[in-house]
């Protein structure tokens, strides 16, 4: 086998490899996003909304409306998946790059 | 200190808006990836039977209209009977793709639920509006499931499926006991 057959496979895994890489990096990146988008999505609506937050308008409010106020509901749904489940698929994604058992 | 319908529609809505970041995660990632903690693996499972069991609850309390009974009576099953299913495929007990047909048939069960069990028509108030959107969007959401069943190989159904509950999310969270839609309030609503 001659060296010029030898390595003309070269470029052609090392493109497959960066390729590999940009789609697990763009994958990380949606993960990271999803949380911050969601925190972003509940605090726009309470600035948009505000008498949907009872600490704001207390008038004539029961317990129910303190616990369950929509627009906080969603900032908090944000914040467990960035800090819950998005830390433990990005590790899971990166090392997925050092191989599947890893 | 029954809570008001529109506050365990909030309370549904986050639920939901978890269940599609989770479910669109394992989109994104793979099931291989996502699977690799054996806790994220049951956590779909895990919330459907437990949604399951909150919607019993609800059925206990529905006792003023049959028709709400028997809806919320079907939500429940539905939710039981996939989570159920789901968490018998997380163990390997279950392998063939074949059975998202469950997850496609209570959907669409769901959805009908919905729009049998609304009465009024669509711009009779905001929560009549929601339950009409709300059971079409669930009844043509049935599609994903059905797809990854035959194709199962294709991202599309995953993600499609879970952006349904994203959805569901936003038309809970914009429901009001008591609200028009789009200006639009008939003088038969009440409180």
């Amino acid at each position: 086998m001659s060296s010029e057959i030898a390595t003309s496979n070269v470029p052609r895994r090392a493109d497959e490899g960066r390729g590999r890489a940009t789609r697990r990096d763009a994958r990380v990146l949606v993960v990271l996003l999803l949380g911050p988008l969601v925190m972003l999505g509940g605090l726009v609506w309470a600035v948009a909304q505000p008498y949907r937050i009872t600490f704001l308008h207390r008038e004539d409010k029961g317990l129910y409306d303190f616990v369950v106020q929509p627009p906080l509901l969603v900032i908090l749904v944000g914040i467990f998946f960035a800090l819950v489940l998005a830390p433990g698929l990005v590790d899971d994604l990166e090392s997925e790059e050092d191989g599947p058992a890893a | 200190m029954v809570p008001r319908p529109e506050i365990a529609h909030w309370l549904t809505g986050a639920v939901c808006l978890l269940l599609g970041l989770v479910l669109f995660s394992e989109a994104v990632v793979g099931s291989a990836v996502f699977r690799r903690r054996t806790w994220r693996a049951y956590l779909w499972p895990s919330i459907a039977l437990a949604g399951g069991v909150f919607l019993w609850v609800i059925v206990v309390f529905s006792t003023f209209s049959p028709m709400h009974l028997l809806a919320h009576a079907v939500w429940a099953q539905a939710a039981m009977v996939v989570g159920a299913v789901q968490l018998a495929v997380v163990r390997g007990k279950l392998a063939s793709p074949l059975w998202s047909l469950v997850t496609a048939g209570a959907l669409l069960a769901s959805g009908v639920a919905f729009l049998v069990h609304e009465q009024n028509p669509w711009l009779f108030s905001r929560s009549a509006f929601l339950h009409h959107a709300i059971g079409w969007v669930v009844v043509a959401a049935a599609v994903f499931p059905l797809g990854h069943a035959l194709r199962p190989e294709r991202v599309v159904w995953r993600a499609g499926f879970a952006l349904t509950f994203v959805v569901v999310a936003v038309l809970l969270f914009a429901d009001r006991d008591f609200a028009p839609i789009f200006g639009r309030l008939s003088d038969a609503a009440v409180r």
